[in-house]
């Protein structure tokens, strides 16, 4: 009823093809998109875009790079909070050798030292897999951080060993430092999510993207119909990485203004990680309604439980997050394994056939 | 399929009801906010902290009714000591009006210098932070009183050198700098670099990870095959009962291992038990409740039900740290008061109020807290004052006071404060000039 598709027919190949091929699809994308650059512009204030907006999109990109590894090409990954430190580490270095290039130009160049970087991590994906995989990964992650710390030419022989980011402009307006405005921010990092996700979901559609499903469903079987592991493997771990770069770069320069190596510890891999899970496997949707869950919900609390009139001390706020959001977890978990992205599915599944139980 | 309609409700119901409006501040009283940590590997450290910071403010307005009839709004925001939930308290307070912000937290300050010079914000980083933000001409809203880190590493190497009888003793002697491995316990490395090039003493290093705070045992081993003469740590939250014990475990001689002010807390010591007597930190403020501002925070805040402190802790080193932070605070607040001749004061106003910050003696036996801390006196070029400090010895169960009170090596600090502040804005460029009047002049 709400969400019939009778009456669209197709007459050609590209519109058979299309990325939304539903109507409703196109018109509820259209919307959210309004909502992003016209209606959150107008109406949030400095808080909403700087603490919520800003850090969901820089997470739900993250989580799209964690999502082709483990999602779509089915290599288990503990490293993406590293792949994100070097993104901003080569973003900062980047800029700090050519402060005048494009602001843009340097955060979608630093996902590329990120992706070789990944790469180099990914290449025993080819003898290894599953857990032993993981292992490798959580290497790359320490080994990473330890080199954030300890090399001193990586963050410019600053006495404090972190980075910090100056102030760059963008078209002449001031896009990063302490002066540049929340919504210029916002829509540069909106933006660059928008993009790559477009870019993202129509790698997946094409020969690349099956090649990795493939190799997930089952690599023996993909490799005798012809698909070369190899590749197929790295490519995931260089597209992977290259996002999760861009991502941290975004963190950095967009988001924080200033990152210690702990902010890429191990804690940031699972926090990402647990956006992907919780947001559905192998779905770009579930990587915004995971990164979504994650890191509004606790915000979102924070700003919630003293706001109800309960006079509650600050570290009890704290803790109720951690147990409301933990028990929340588990309880989607266990209705719906299959993250947010599937339960949106079931409820599209609904409203096709409502207000009739069995289509 | 019942459960998923639950997880709709559920989830439909959290994002509805966090629309509500935030809550608006009453418009005759001042708003401070206090970041505090009371969660997380370092809340050993941020708790008695928090406990002092709350208490002192919580006295005022119980005692005096606040600061000049005007009652503070003390609101805290935990940070777990996580920058990322910091930048997050500094978005979540700034709206409110926040007339100065304690960061607490090395790694939060250095993010938030930038982001509260552009917001002209007053950042209290009491001890802490960065130490070039002492440079009040580059850093006019930064206030780091009473001392710097490279102060306090300063003072460490004086006092040792006077232990050996002059700092020429200290040549061919061996010093081992064991510190968290974060921008906190990085900050004072040019300092002792330098210190060690120019007194000639080798200073051997150990970072502990933030992951391996309680997990120094590979650390120690290294010290027990370097034997360096001394021990200097910088150390927060749960790095330092481990490293104290680990001390005692490879015997280190204990009064030969020094802490920065901030791994002096009683538990810290105490966790290497009575063989960690003679550990040294250390402090510039009183130890114990034998002052009368203490007594009045126990009669006004802690009897009357309305602090968090545990009965056993209170009045501890690191307690009494917090009230001596808030009392920078409540004094800046009352300067700014004098200064401008208004009752609610904004940012603006306490941060001239910081910059004309002059603590006399007879001030500080009216706030009952002689003995407590030594006088200071900002100003517009210097907003940390470089005050004397003191070092105390565990002796089993207490601090207890080693050695008067000392002025760490200001002549070889200033210039490398200089330095760094120039840097700083050379890295940070474009760094916004000063342009504030300089204060109480």
């Amino acid at each position: 009823m709400f969400y019939r598709e009778a009456g669209q027919f197709k007459t050609s190949y590209e519109a058979d093809q299309a990325l939304f091929p539903i109507r409703q699809d196109r018109i509820g994308l259209g919307i959210i998109l309004a909502i992003a650059f016209v209606v959150i512009p107008l109406t949030a204030n400095a808080f909403f875009l700087t603490s919520i907006m800003i850090p969901f999109l820089v997470f739900a990109l993250a989580t799209i790079g964690l999502n082709i590894l483990t999602g779509y090409a089915g290599q288990l990954s503990l490293g993406t909070g590293a792949f994100m430190g070097v993104g901003a580490y080569s973003a900062y270095k980047l800029t700090s050798i050519f402060p005048e290039a494009n602001l843009i130009l340097v955060i979608l160049l630093s996902g590329v030292f990120s992706a070789g970087i990944g790469v180099v991590f990914g290449l025993p994906s080819l003898r290894i897999k599953g857990l032993y995989l993981a292992v490798t990964t959580l290497a790359a992650q320490f080994f990473l951080e330890w080199c954030f710390i300890r090399i001193p030419w990586l963050y410019n022989y600053n006495a404090s060993g972190a980075i910090e980011v100056q102030q760059r402009e963008l078209f002449g307006v001031i896009a990063t430092g302490a002066a540049a405005t929340p919504l210029t921010r916002y829509f540069i990092v909106l933006s660059i999510v928008i993009a790559l996700t477009w870019l993202v979901s129509n790698v997946i559609r094409g020969r690349i993207g099956r090649q990795w499903m493939m190799i997930r469903d089952m690599d023996i079987a993909a490799e005798l119909i012809g698909v070369r592991p190899l590749t197929a493997k790295l490519s995931a771990f260089a597209v992977s990485s290259y996002l999760c770069g861009v991502a941290g770069a975004m963190m950095v320069f967009f988001w924080l203004g200033a990152a210690e190596p702990s902010a890429f510890a191990i804690s940031l891999s699972f926090q990402v990680l647990f956006m992907a899970i919780l947001g559905g496997l192998g779905s770009l949707t579930g990587c915004y309604m995971g990164a979504a869950f994650i890191w509004i919900l606790p915000v979102l609390l924070r700003v919630l439980l003293p706001s109800l009139g309960l006079s509650v001390a600050a570290e009890t706020v704290q803790h109720l997050t951690f147990m409301i959001v933990g028990a929340l977890i588990i309880f989607f978990l266990i209705t719906e394994p299959h993250g947010l992205a599937r339960l949106w599915r079931i409820g599209k599944e609904k409203l096709r056939v409502w207000p009739f139980p069995y289509g | 399929m019942k459960h998923s309609y639950l997880a709709y409700g559920l989830a439909g119901a959290i994002m509805a009801g966090s629309l509500a409006a935030p809550q608006v501040q009453a418009e005759d009283s001042i708003y401070v906010p206090l970041f505090s940590y009371r969660t997380g590997p370092f809340a050993g450290s941020g708790i008695p902290i928090a406990n002092g910071m709350s208490d002192y403010l919580t006295m005022l307005n119980e005692r005096d009714g606040g600061i000049g009839g005007v009652k503070i709004v003390v609101e805290e925001c935990e940070t777990g000591y996580n920058t990322q939930k910091g930048v997050e308290c500094y978005e979540l307070v700034k709206p409110k009006n926040p007339v100065v912000l304690n960061p607490y937290s090395t790694g939060i300050t250095l993010q938030v210098i930038p982001k509260a010079s552009a917001d002209r914000i007053p950042v209290l980083s009491m001890a802490y932070g960065l130490s070039a933000a002492a440079e009040g001409k580059t850093f006019p809203w930064i206030f780091n009183p009473p001392a710097t880190y490279w102060d306090g590493a300063s003072a460490i190497v004086k006092d040792i050198a006077n232990r050996e009888g002059g700092l020429e003793n200290l040549k061919g002697k061996k010093i081992g700098y064991i510190f968290l491995d974060a921008g906190y316990g990085r900050e004072p490395i040019p300092l002792m670099e330098q210190l060690s090039k120019d007194y000639g003493f080798t200073l051997t290093q150990y970072p502990v990870p933030a992951t391996e705070m309680q997990n120094q045992s590979s650390q120690w081993l290294n010290v027990r095959r370097d034997r360096p003469d001394y021990m200097i740590m910088w150390g927060w939250g749960a790095m330092n009962p481990t490293a104290v014990k680990e001390a005692t475990k490879i015997r280190y001689p204990m009064d030969r291992f020094y802490g920065v002010w901030w791994s002096g807390g009683n538990d810290d010591a105490a966790a290497g038990g009575m063989d960690a007597k003679g550990y040294r930190t250390l402090n510039f403020h009183g130890v114990g409740t034998d002052f009368p501002v203490i007594s009045d925070i126990k009669k006004y805040v802690v009897d009357a039900g309305k602090s968090q402190v545990d009965p056993a802790k209170f009045a501890d080193n690191l307690y009494n740290r917090g009230v001596y932070n808030s009392m920078l605070i409540a004094e800046a607040i009352r300067r700014a008061q004098q200064l401008t001749g208004k009752k609610v004061v904004n940012a603006e106003d306490v941060r001239a109020g910081f910059e004309a910050l002059d603590i006399d003696a007879a001030r500080i036996a009216e706030m009952g807290m002689t003995d407590f801390m030594a006088p200071l006196k900002l100003s517009c070029e210097d907003h940390n004052g470089h005050n004397d400090v003191y070092v105390v010895e565990w002796d089993g169960t207490t601090w207890q006071r080693a050695t008067d009170w000392f002025s760490p090596m200001v002549d070889v600090v200033q210039p490398l404060l200089v330095a760094a502040a120039e840097e700083y804005v050379k890295t940070n460029a474009p760094w916004p000039e000063r342009d504030v009047p300089c204060a109480g002049e």
